[in-house]
């Protein structure tokens, strides 16, 4: 039975109708048009699927868009809405992608680990993309980008408190 | 893959209208995280009448430590865990055993009580809840009860909840002595694998031991006789080699597709004697931080 969801999707009201067994990623990219979560498994291994579902990261493959109904989604689009994030510039800059398949995911685990661990080190960063599979990096530059950007972010900080 | 199977979605709004629900009709399978319920309504494995969310369930949340004893409510996920200074406090040793439960992404959403109901061998919380001798509060239309969870595992997938029973929350009694632990797993990499084989041992200062097995027999399982003997020694190479004969003697492995009974029953003997190390030495304030990888 269809029924009317209504959630925010980055910062905008959506409503509409689903049935229970749509699954949050198949509505986010063909109803509402958001394509930069990617379909990879489709079985939660490989985190291409992540947004932001109230706050906490998850695999929209594994989702149920009727969860959804009353919550908050953003995506890598909302994340960008006044530009470019600092760890979106420098992941530009630095060429850190090559295909880019897995790159919404990844910025979307890096952010959270950002939020919650400003300061993280090599072994925090590892463990925070650790579900998101790349197949092209070979890691390296991805974890460079994010350990530099989170270490400007703490030189920035130290330097407003002296 | 959309879900081709249908389903009617419930979401009631008390746990007491959930278990009238549960009472009433067949077919009925609660979601928490998904994390499994949903693969398998993907593969087709799963195929109830209706999906009945908990997730706006009060009584099912939240972690509280009262009279000496530590509730972890269904709702809990494992993301929760590792983050609450309760756990970290009270039991180290269950955050050390979340941490290895997928990645991130995953956690934020998958229960504890999820990954004991699916009970799986691999279930990397099986073998940290069977040392703290924990118990499992089912709740139904019926009534409440406490399950043992030495008595929760009966098989692969399967155990002693009933169909028209909830996990209420988890409960652990908070030991009166100091304690050690340590849960080692085996996985081929970090951040997505399941375990071919988990080891956890709890000790406490009276030289008490606890050693429990996952992902290597059919369904988890304490080492009774390996905890006898163990009763009082300190865990010199000498007696955890002896040890170690009376662990293979209780365990049953088996192969899967994960790992052979050989590799299993090999890389036991050597978690099991880095884990009765470093539980002890954690116990005495030394030893690895806890989450350090032991294989
Ligand atoms: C990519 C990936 C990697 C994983 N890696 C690991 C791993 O390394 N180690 C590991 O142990 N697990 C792993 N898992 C499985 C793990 O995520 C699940 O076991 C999880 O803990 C289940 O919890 P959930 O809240 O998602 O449950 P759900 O999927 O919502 O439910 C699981 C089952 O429990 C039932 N259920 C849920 N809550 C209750 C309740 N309160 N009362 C009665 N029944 C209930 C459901 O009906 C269903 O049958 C992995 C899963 C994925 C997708
Ligand atoms: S597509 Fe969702 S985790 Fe791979
Ligand atoms: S850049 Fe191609 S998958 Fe990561």
């Amino acid at each position: 039975m269809k029924t009317e969801i209504t959630f925010r999707l980055n910062g905008i009201e959506r409503s509409l109708f689903v049935e229970p067994n749509d699954v949050l990623i198949d509505v986010l990219r063909t109803r509402l048009g958001i394509k930069s979560p990617k379909i990879g498994c489709d079985q939660g291994d490989c985190g291409t699927c992540t947004v932001f579902f109230n706050g906490k990261t998850v695999r929209s493959c594994l989702v149920l868009a009727i969860e959804a109904d009353g919550g908050e989604i953003v995506t890598l689009e909302g994340l960008s809405e006044n530009g470019p994030t600092p760890l979106q510039r420098a992941f530009a800059d630095r060429n850190a992608f090559q295909c880019g398949f897995c790159a919404p995911g990844i910025i979307l685990s890096a952010t959270e680990l950002l939020q919650k661990n400003p300061e993280p080190d090599r072994h925090e960063i590892q463990e925070a993309i650790a579900g998101n599979l790349c197949r092209c990096t070979g890691y390296t530059p991805v974890i460079d980008v994010i350990a530099e950007v989170a270490a400007k972010k703490t030189a920035g900080k130290n330097r407003k408190s002296r | 893959m959309p879900i081709t199977h249908e389903f009617e979605f419930l979401r009631p709004s008390s746990l007491g209208d959930a278990l009238s629900l549960l009472a009433d009709r067949s077919g009925i399978k609660p979601l928490a995280g998904g994390t499994d319920l949903i693969v398998r309504l993907k593969n087709g494995q799963d195929t109830p009448s209706a999906v009945m969310d908990l997730k706006q369930l009060p009584e099912l949340g939240g972690l509280a430590v009262k009279d000496g004893v530590l509730t972890i409510g269904a709702g809990v996920t494992f993301a929760e865990l590792i983050e609450s200074p309760l756990i970290r406090k009270h039991y180290p040793l269950l955050a050390e055993a979340a941490q290895t439960v997928a990645s991130g992404g995953v956690r934020n959403r998958a229960t504890l009580a999820g990954n004991i109901v699916s009970a799986v061998p691999s279930c990397d919380s099986a073998t940290c809840l069977l040392v703290c001798d924990a118990s499992v509060m089912a709740v139904s239309a019926r009534g409440e009860r406490a399950i043992p969870i030495t008595e929760w595992f009966s098989g692969p997938r399967s155990t002693a909840l009933q169909p028209d029973e909830l996990v209420k929350c988890v409960r652990i009694t908070l030991p009166e002595k100091k304690t050690g632990g340590c849960y080692v797993k085996l996985a081929r990499y970090n951040g997505e694998d399941l375990a071919q084989a988990g080891v956890s041992v709890l000790v406490d200062s009276a030289k008490n031991y606890r050693v429990a097995l996952s992902a290597v027999c059919p369904a988890p399982k304490r080492l009774r006789k390996t905890e006898i003997f163990l009763k009082g020694k300190r865990p010199t190479d000498k007696t955890l080699s002896e040890a170690v004969k009376l662990v293979a003697l209780e365990v049953c492995a088996i192969t899967d597709i994960r790992a052979t009974v050989e590799y299993r029953a090999h890389m036991t003997g050597i978690m099991f004697k880095r884990c009765a190390a470093a539980a002890f030495a954690r116990l005495e304030g030394k030893g690895p931080r806890y989450g350090e990888k032991l294989v």
